[in-house]
């Protein structure tokens, strides 16, 4: 491998040849390069690399430490992940920015200085935006533009509270910043954007469903944790981030009982999900931020793996829509099958991936004394289970047979959806590896019988309520619809606001016209009046009057000047 | 474009229902579900749980916040619906 080479430029570069590829060959080399990238980070030893100076700032293109290899280790193996849920599409555009967007996440983990970093963030923005065009429709072209105006706005932000960072402290290092003044305060809200914050959040439930098939698999992972590992490298135990975190847990719970399009549901839950890892990294203790950490890697796996199994729905039946789907388990069997591993690995159900790093997380907030904090967490364990783990599946492939028959899904879907249901159970049975890679030492057993117990009876109560629901009736039934939400905010309000500034400012500027026309005309008339044919300054006066006046007005002025 | 959808039924044997269909595969389902919690809520009464928090041990604690919570969050899609539902194409108007 080449020395220095940070992973994430191989998938970039890479990136180029791939519209020059024939098919094949092309798939072959679409594989490679997340293997390649992957034999990179582990041919790197600890340490900083690829340094340079401009304008006298010190640039590290690689840093190479546990934080960053944990994410980075996961990304590529998402990357590649993709790439075979993708092989069946013959589309270079979504290949290349899957690639470029991989990369520059990739590349974002391991820089070492925020200059860097701000570049590796916009290539994010600007390359992903792409699996949201390249569904090629109206509807899919507006709603990319509203991401990329806010992705690049995240980057013009973060770039101003890096100037100031710089000019405050002469530093740029990419290290804990903390929330003290106006530039880190700046540089949060910038990875607020990314991480979807309540109120920053809803170009991630508008954006993602509008994405291509592939494109909202790959949108899932990156651009999100991306943000979890910028707030777990800068602000670790920023007690706001607690509330910040705990709010994103909830809100989210209750739009996605009620949302339709189950791609759409996927974004709230992975928003809930965030939750859980910035309200670790607000806690901030060695524990909370293996947990936050642990559970971004493991969750990067399953909520690809929900994504992937809506996607091949999708791809079969050509809507993911809870009013239009069920009993699909007939025609994709797999797919279930897939998409329930998924569904149990978010929910935590013990032996799932997500039970293993959710629990160390809320160790950490119990731990901490948060009480308030884990009972929030609790409750929305509860919620994610009511979206993510029963509404997912149950009105894709059970409840009541919509009569749609299709195809399972293409041979390399089920791969990629198999070999991350094979993760999902493998860590949850064997999370010793996981664990063995977090930055701090763990010593933690999440199997213990009183842990299971609570988890069982929490899990499988919640679930005796939905039966009971579904059996009196009393389970809302799925609708078409759009839910309001804070893009109301620039997609209506704003927008009539601006209408009714327009018509304001324009009978304003009648008005004004108006009047000043009334006072143009009063104004003529007096000239009219004065300078008119008949005006007074229009008479001829003549040269006899006008020497007598002189004469008149010299007499004066003699008479004065004697006095 | 093929994308595999069929109009045909591919299910099951013709005239006879999936086992999954059938009501009585629903009933067992749920009834065993409700011998799976009475399980584990006895359980309960048999061993007693550890948790940081004093009120965690309590018996049921976690069955009854499950059963709550749940059926909570449904319900509050009623209000919620009202309040923010509105027709699919609303923002295409």
């Amino acid at each position: 491998m080449i020395a220095d080479l940070p992973p994430g430029l191989i998938l970039i570069l890479g990136a180029i040849l791939v519209p020059f590829l024939p098919g094949r060959l092309r798939q072959l080399y679409l594989l490679a390069l997340p293997v390649l990238g992957g034999l990179q980070l582990y041919g790197l030893e600890h340490g900083s690399f690829a340094q340079t100076q401009i304008f006298g700032y010190q640039l590290t293109l690689l840093r190479v430490d546990a934080l960053s290899v944990v994410f980075g280790t996961i990304f590529l193996i998402t990357a590649f992940l993709n790439v075979i849920y993708g092989l069946h599409q013959r589309d270079a555009v979504q290949e290349a920015a899957a690639l470029v967007y991989s990369g520059a996440a990739i590349g974002a983990v391991f820089v070492g200085d925020l200059i860097s970093l701000f570049v590796f963030w916009e290539l994010t923005a600007i390359s992903s935006v792409f699996l949201i065009w390249a569904s090629r429709n109206e509807r899919a072209y507006r709603a990319g533009m509203r991401y990329l105006i806010i992705q690049v706005g995240s980057g013009v932000i973060l770039l101003a509270g890096v100037i100031l960072h710089a000019q405050a402290t002469g530093s740029i290092a990419f290290d804990r910043l903390g929330l003290t003044n106006l530039a880190t305060a700046l540089i949060f809200i910038a990875f607020g954007i990314k991480c979807a914050f309540p109120f920053l959040h809803n170009w991630m439930q508008d954006a993602y469903p509008e994405a291509t098939v592939v494109g909202t698999v790959v949108l899932s992972a990156f651009t999100t944790k991306l943000a979890i590992y910028a707030l777990a490298r800068a602000f670790p135990g920023t007690e706001i981030l607690i509330y910040i975190g705990a709010i994103m847990t909830v809100f989210p719970v209750f739009f996605a009982v009620i949302e339709n399009d189950l791609r759409r549901v996927l974004a709230f839950s992975l928003n809930n999900q965030l939750g859980f890892m910035v309200v670790g990294i607000g806690v901030g203790t060695p524990v909370a931020l293996n947990g936050a950490i642990s559970h971004a890697f493991v969750h990067i796996i399953y909520k690809a793996l929900l994504f992937m199994s809506m996607g091949a729905v999708l791809h079969r039946v050509g809507t993911v829509k809870a009013s239009e789907l069920g009993g699909l388990f007939r025609s994709m069997p797999l797919t279930a099958v897939f998409c329930m591993v998924g569904a149990a690995s978010i929910s935590a159900f013990p032996l799932f991936s997500g039970f293993v790093t959710k629990s160390l997380t809320l160790t950490g907030v119990a731990e901490a004394g948060y009480v308030i904090t884990w009972l929030v967490l609790v409750f929305a364990s509860a919620g994610v289970l009511e979206h993510s783990g029963i509404k997912i599946p149950y009105f894709a492939f059970f409840a009541h047979d919509s009569g749609l028959r299709c195809r399972e899904a293409p041979a390399n879907m089920l791969i990629a959806m198999g070999l991350a249901a094979f993760l999902c159970i493998f860590l949850g049975v064997y999370p010793e590896p996981l664990y063995a890679m977090l930055p701090y030492q763990v010593d933690y057993e999440p199997y213990t019988t009183s842990h299971v117990l609570s988890q069982l009876q929490l899990l499988f109560f919640a679930m005796l309520a939905f039966a009971v629901l579904i059996r009196t009736g009393l389970y809302p039934a799925e609708r078409p619809s759009t839910n309001l939400n804070t893009d109301w905010i620039y997609r209506k309000a704003l927008p009539a606001l601006v209408r009714w500034a327009m018509t304001v400012g324009a009978a304003v500027r009648d008005g004004v016209l108006a009047r000043g026309r009334r006072r143009l005309e009063r104004a003529l008339v007096q000239i009219t009046r004065h300078h008119g044919p008949e005006g007074i300054l229009a008479r001829t006066v003549t040269t006899g009057n006008t020497v007598l006046w002189v004469a008149l007005l010299l007499a004066v002025m003699l008479l004065l000047n004697f006095v | 474009m093929d994308n595999g959808l069929e109009t045909e039924d591919t299910g099951g044997p013709k005239g006879e229902p999936h086992w999954l269909d059938r009501k009585r595969t629903g009933k067992r389902v749920f009834w065993g579900l409700i011998a799976l919690c009475a399980g584990l809520g006895l359980a309960d009464f048999l061993y007693r749980r550890h948790g940081i928090f004093d009120f965690e041990e309590f018996p049921l604690a976690y069955a009854i916040f499950g059963f709550v919570c749940f059926f909570g969050i449904v319900l509050s899609g009623y209000p919620l619906r009202k309040l923010v539902m509105r027709d699919e194409d609303y923002y295409d108007r």
